[in-house]
């Protein structure tokens, strides 16, 4: 997964699109899960570091990981 | 070390325009605890989901609506409408504060008496009361408000065969500004067809007319509707003087409050816009106080208000199923209670708070129920923090009608909790199981499979 190289994110979890004007906001955890994702980090390695900080189980984060980067990709922000 | 509290990933498009408070997030702060007591304490050791009924919060309204017509009006008495929530601990919170009861069928009555309400303490309100009913009634000298004419001549005959007079009140339907007027029940006002049944009762020499009564409407927003039914009744009350010099022993103006829910397609909120029992009472006995009425017999003031007594002392708190994304890209929340239990969801757009820490981050989701019907809604659109499966809601506002009129459909009903006024729980009415409905079926030899 690659992220759109012209969009621009700012640590507090603002997400703007120059080619198209919109600009999103996002909760601290998609931001988290942003950031990996600008390091390169596998989603294995993404997910081991969400379940060992955060009380969640395997398949609510898996289905909570799935969902947000299908809306990531349906609004163009990744790849 | 401790986890920290997962919240689902979330995005969502800003969107430019000017400001409006439907942008507005309504959630602020989670509702963790009730009267002290933790919610996810208590859905671990009594299920999810759970009806939880707060003691302290029903004498804490009650007290409010006592004091707001007693420093008006000398003669109060407040008779809690069973069919609003009859849940014997329920009942007898406000028996204990002093009400009477008010009930509108035999099942109801039964109710009353079995939780040791005096007979001369129910007022028996309703279209439907068998000869059966009446001679009870009769028998332990309740209040009988009469409905229809077929009512009063079988009470006429009933009287007859007892010895005692039955005590009698008919109850009066009228214009009051409130659409739909509510001219089904009862005698109607404006066409003479109360004061002819006033006329008959007095005639016939054998009911004793005790008082009368009315019941405007439901959810009624606007106190002054109060004034013309107090008004109305007053006429009526100071004719009857004049004509057979008889004086009531009581008005009985109904029920019908607003609670503080916001009811579906309102603009504004209904803690905002509802009258306070305040209101209420300064149109009421205002109307009675100017009347006519003799002042040196004032009828004692009857109120049934049922709804704005019981809605805040009730919690509904439930668990998320799932989440999932509809056809249109729009988000929705499944939870584990649906209209079966909250038959209020159907008129209002009731208060959801996460029983669980969040971020300030919300997202727009539609509320589904779990049953497997198109109807399960309980919130079309509402904006609430992002919730994962397992997380805990809390409905709020929920005591009036929803004990009452669920429905066991699909599946069974949960335990109902109440917290008393010093944080015990108690289980005041237990989650149903199969034997409890199946109990009463029976299967013809012929369809039998094992």
């Amino acid at each position: 997964m690659i992220i759109n190289k012209k969009i621009a994110v700012s640590e507090t979890g603002f997400i703007f699109n120059p080619a198209t004007g919109d600009s999103y906001s996002m909760n601290p955890i998609a931001t988290e899960i942003l950031e990996m994702l600008k390091k390169d980090m596998s989603e294995e390695e993404i997910k081991n570091f969400l379940l060992e900080k955060y009380d969640v189980n395997k398949s609510v984060l898996q289905k909570s990981y799935d969902e947000f980067i299908d809306t990531l990709i349906k609004l163009n922000i990744i790849e | 070390m401790k986890k920290l509290n997962f919240e689902r990933p979330i995005i969502k498009k800003l969107n430019v325009g000017p400001s409006h408070k439907f942008g507005l997030k309504t959630e602020f702060e989670p509702l963790t605890h009730i009267d002290e007591i933790s919610v996810k304490d208590m859905l671990s050791e009594y299920g999810s989901p759970l009806f939880i009924i707060s003691e302290k919060s029903i004498r804490k309204t009650y007290a409010e609506a006592k004091r707001a017509f007693e420093t008006r009006y000398p003669k109060v008495q407040f008779a809690w409408s069973y069919k609003t929530n009859y849940l014997n601990a329920v009942c007898n919170v406000f028996h204990k504060e002093g009400s009477w009861a008010e009930v509108v069928s035999r099942f109801e009555y039964d109710k009353a008496v079995d939780n040791g309400v005096d007979g001369n303490k129910i007022i028996f309100n309703g279209p439907e009361k068998t000869e059966d009913d009446l001679n009870l009634a009769v028998e332990n000298g309740s209040l009988i408000h009469i409905d229809h004419f077929d009512e009063l001549y079988t009470l006429i005959e009933i009287a007859q065969k007892h010895k005692k007079k039955p005590k009698v009140a008919i109850r009066v339907n009228m214009d009051t500004g409130i659409y739909p007027m509510w001219d089904r029940f009862g005698f109607n006002y404006e066409n003479g067809e109360a004061w002819e049944a006033v006329n008959r009762i007095m005639m016939s020499n054998k009911l004793d007319l005790v008082g009368l009564h009315t019941h405007i409407g439901t959810f009624i927003m606007t106190a002054s509707a109060y004034a013309i039914a107090a008004s109305k009744l007053a006429d009526l009350a100071v004719n009857l003087r004049r004509k057979y010099n008889h004086n009531l022993n009581y008005i009985d103006i109904g029920g019908g409050f607003a609670s503080r829910n916001t009811l579906k397609g309102s603009y504004l909120l209904g803690i905002d816009t509802s009258p306070a029992f305040d209101d209420y009472a300064e149109a009421i006995t205002t109307s009675l106080i100017n009347s006519q009425l003799d002042p040196e017999n004032m009828p004692m003031l009857i109120l049934e208000t049922g709804r704005a007594l019981i809605d805040d002392a009730g919690s509904l708190a439930g668990t998320v199923i799932a989440n999932k994304k509809l056809s249109d890209g729009r988000h929705a929340t499944i939870v584990n209670f649906g209209v079966n239990l909250l038959f209020t969801a159907f008129w209002y757009e009731h208060k959801i708070t996460p029983a669980q820490e969040f971020s300030q981050h919300s997202e727009t989701t539609s509320l589904f129920g779990p049953l497997c019907m198109n109807i399960d809604q309980i919130r079309e659109s509402i904006y609430l923090p992002a919730l994962k499966k397992g997380d805990n809601v809390v409905v709020s506002r929920i005591g009036a009608y929803n004990m009452t009129q669920w429905m066991q459909f699909i599946t069974l009903r949960p335990n109902v909790v109440m917290i008393d006024t010093k944080q015990n729980v108690h289980v005041i009415r237990q989650n149903e199981t199969n034997k409890d409905i199946t109990g009463l079926e029976s299967v013809p030899e012929h369809l039998k499979l094992k």
